[in-house]
């Protein structure tokens, strides 16, 4: 939980990314420290921190390693930033690195988030937190529209139809008639990768 | 381990969701509320609508939203037991496909099949907004703060925990 300790005694000269990393890999405990440390500062998404730890702070990835971990680990299903921490640990301190970091970014948030939900439970029938809920709510949706309309700004750009199309297609089926996400995925994906495919291979011809 | 087992029915749901889960937690929001709301009774809207918010709220990744779930449901192990099944089976299955793929290869598939997620990502989470704002925006004041909201954090760089904290004290002073 401690922010002060490790950033200024290694840094000593302020470099430009991508330079060497430091040689030594480093140990289970640390591991575990450092992504107990971005997690419980990441606010509202951890992936901006652990590339500021992993790329600036300690040195453990060039800025091209950590980009390409974390593009695998995007397209790869589940949470990414979790999928990201065990392939990190794993690359650096083998299959128990792998865990020591996982174990890092996970623990003390949900510990942190069993509490409140042991509060919530308690006193979720007051009215003032429910009041104040409801609109941390409100202004959390927002924010979600927010990310959701930069992430569709390329595509807009670009005037992509077919990403378009899809894009409102898996939107409809899953927040207006609330199909369930399986079946939609499982016809949507061979759907989507057929027609980027074919549009590749026009554009190439 | 029968199915009424409710510790058993979080880790089937969670495990089996999180295989689904493309494009990060944003995108299962709807899966989850459909579960949990919808087919298993476990929450009431507003209390998925509270358990999203305090998600948002609190450090960590914002997948811990199950972790919220699973405690509804049974306690601190159902808290457990979500949040391991959400990201330990996948964490694995991308520790081994990145171990599959350090041998180097110039196959243009991995590429192409990330292209073909980005849309189906942004329309899931498009899904998540709105059945979020279904379940929030019950008054004008609410779906304007929403809208305000939506529109500040599209054209600046604002820390989303300000913007958050604004909003529980308008809802604290019984504006929205």
């Amino acid at each position: 939980m401690s922010e002060d300790s490790a950033p200024a005694a290694q840094q000593p000269v302020q470099e430009p990314d991508g330079l060497a990393t430091s040689a030594v890999p480093p140990g289970l405990l640390a591991l575990f420290l450092a992504f107990a440390r971005m997690s419980l500062a990441g606010f509202g998404g951890v992936l901006v921190f652990a590339r500021q730890a992993i790329v600036e702070q300690h040195r453990w990835m060039t800025a091209d390693e950590f980009n390409e971990t974390f593009a695998l680990c995007h397209f790869l299903p589940g949470p990414n930033i979790v999928n990201l921490s065990m392939v990190f640990g794993a690359r650096l301190r083998g299959i128990a690195g792998g865990i020591a970091a996982f174990a890092g970014l996970l623990l003390p948030p949900t510990l942190i988030m069993t509490v409140l939900a042991i509060i919530y439970a308690r006193f979720g029938d007051v009215d003032v937190l429910r009041r104040s809920l409801a609109g941390i709510s409100c202004a959390a949706v927002g924010l979600l529209i927010a990310v959701v309309f930069r992430m569709m700004t390329p595509l807009l750009k670009r005037l992509d139809a077919v990403a378009l199309i899809l894009m409102l297609g898996v939107f409809l089926a899953i927040g207006v008639l609330r199909l369930p996400l399986q079946a939609v995925l499982l016809v949507a994906i061979p759907v989507s990768v057929g027609a980027i495919f074919l549009m590749r291979r026009k554009v190439a011809a | 381990m029968n199915a009424e087992n409710p510790i058993w029915a979080l880790i089937s749901t969670f495990g089996l969701m999180s295989l689904f889960a493309v494009g990060g937690a944003a995108a299962a929001v709807p899966e989850m509320h459909r579960i949990a709301v919808e087919v298993h009774h476990w929450m009431t809207d507003k209390q998925f609508a509270d358990a999203y918010a305090i998600a948002q709220l609190s450090p960590g990744p914002n997948v811990l939203i199950v972790t919220l779930i699973g405690y509804a449901v049974a306690g601190i192990p159902g808290a457990l037991a979500a949040t391991l099944a959400m990201c330990l089976p996948t964490a694995l299955l991308a520790y081994y496909v990145s171990r599959l793929l350090n041998r180097p290869s110039q196959s243009r598939w991995p590429g192409l099949i990330q292209a073909a997620l980005v849309p189906l990502s942004i329309g899931l989470m498009a899904a998540s907004a709105l059945i979020l704002a279904e379940s929030t925006d019950r008054t004008l004041a609410a779906l304007l703060l929403t809208a305000t909201v939506a529109v500040v954090a599209s054209v600046s760089r604002i820390n989303p925990l300000w913007i958050l904290l604004v909003g529980g004290l308008l809802g604290f002073a019984g504006i929205v």
